[in-house]
């Protein structure tokens, strides 16, 4: 027969150890702490992207998708830009049909469903183009999520995808609070855009840099206090997307309004 | 104690056995926490070197000047100066070796990324010369009365 009292006491005794998360039992590495505080590291890519200078021609569209293998005629893009009008009843138009791979020839928005919406230019109060990539966030939440390890930083920055580890469950692709993942056509597992990892990690700039022919599109280590883009981000009134989520984006623009999302 | 209470603790042994001897062969040896660490890091580290080995296809401007000096000192002077030569003669990827890879883009469309008359004037796209390719001598490809290398210039009949 157990006494009120023992059974109390072997009840909380079983609560409380339940509550301890296996890995609080793991034995303590500096080595490890070191790793994730340390900031020693000589390379940290980021981009600045400066709205003022795009004029929608989508030419990185069209670069990106051909240099990265990503299936032309299928909707999706690593990258895309986006366009807004403000116009004078206060309204904002946006749109980024196929991610502006062909540009933006026609004064009219795509509103989906097929449908278009003419704005006319004495309606507009102001009207410009939004390129938009992965952020390369320094608190990925597309990483957090990953419930296998098939997508990671790497220590230089940028945010990658194991295309045989991944099992494509797409929480990472709910996660993006940006929308920058999607499923590859053709592998079938989640894709993002990686600064071009494999012209970025040769010396070379990425697709969209090298195809943007007014300087709207730039990358530079901002680990390098001489690098132009580092100097840009340290001493020009630079902004972040969606800044209130706290996934610390290291995508920054210049001429950034309320407007854009 | 007598033996059916410990059979129970063999096959959780054994469980955890297969388990352990499973995940030395299923997962990779090079899988771990990278340098991004515990919540960021976890990766096989073999695929950092598969994305550096993805294929270069855009070579840049100064790959094609090597051997075409003349057409990029026409362009650098030109209104034109900005514009990658892939952005309308395709990735240079396999040229020279197979000249017929560089796909030359002559469509108006191409053309009208840019010089679609859009009335934008807080963008740079309302400070550039446009058209409206329905209006602007449809049907005829831009390259028939501007040189694309130096648009100041006329253009080029076959």
């Amino acid at each position: 027969m157990i006494s009120r009292r023992s059974f109390c006491k072997k009840t909380l005794l079983i609560a409380g150890g339940l509550a301890i998360p296996l890995s609080a039992l793991e034995i303590f590495d500096p080595g490890r702490l070191e790793a994730e505080k340390t900031d020693g590291k000589p390379t940290r890519w980021v981009f600045l992207v400066d709205t003022e200078k795009c004029v929608g021609c989508g030419f990185c569209v069209k670069a990106c998708k051909t240099e990265n293998e990503v299936p032309y005629d299928a909707n999706v893009t690593r990258t895309w830009v986006e366009r807004y009008a403000v116009t004078k009843d206060g309204k904002t138009h946006i749109d980024s049909p196929k991610g502006a791979r062909d540009g933006f020839q026609t004064t009219k928005f795509d509103i989906g469903e097929g449908k278009f919406e003419e704005i006319k230019s004495q309606d507009i109060d102001k009207a410009f183009f939004v390129p938009k990539l992965c952020n390369q966030c320094d608190n990925p939440p597309c990483v957090q999520v990953c419930p296998v390890g098939a997508t990671y930083q790497t220590k230089d920055g940028v945010v990658l995808v194991d295309r045989t580890w991944c099992i494509g469950c797409g929480y990472c692709v709910m996660g993006c609070p940006y929308g920058v993942r999607f499923f590859h056509p053709v592998y079938h597992v989640a894709e993002k855009c990686n600064f071009c990892y494999h012209r970025i990690s040769k010396g070379m700039k990425t697709a969209c840099v090298g195809a943007c022919a007014f300087g709207a599109r730039r990358i530079g280590n901002i680990k390098d206090p001489g690098d132009p883009v580092t100097r840009v981000i340290m001493t020009e009134r630079v902004n972040v997307l969606k800044e209130e989520y706290g996934t610390k984006p290291q995508v920054f623009y210049l001429g950034l309004t309320k407007e854009v999302r | 104690m007598k033996s059916h209470v410990w059979r129970p603790l063999y096959v959780v042994l054994i469980v955890i056995g297969a388990v352990l001897v499973l995940r030395k062969i299923m997962v990779p040896s090079d899988f771990g926490i990278g340098a991004r660490g515990y919540m960021y890091g976890w990766h096989r580290d073999g695929n950092e070197k598969d994305w550096k080995k993805v294929t270069v296809k855009y070579q840049g401007a100064e790959y094609c000047k090597e051997c075409h000096k003349d057409k990029w000192d026409e362009i650098k002077q030109s209104p034109h100066a900005n514009i990658s030569c892939e952005n309308c003669h395709g990735p240079a990827l396999g040229h020279p070796d197979d000249p017929r890879s560089l796909p030359i883009d002559r469509k108006r469309e191409l053309c009208a990324r840019c010089h679609f008359r859009l009335e934008y004037p807080t963008s740079g796209r309302g400070h550039i010369r446009g058209i409206d390719p329905r209006t602007h001598n449809p049907g005829l490809e831009c390259v028939t009365c501007h040189w694309p290398h130096d648009p100041r210039k006329e253009g080029h009949h076959k």
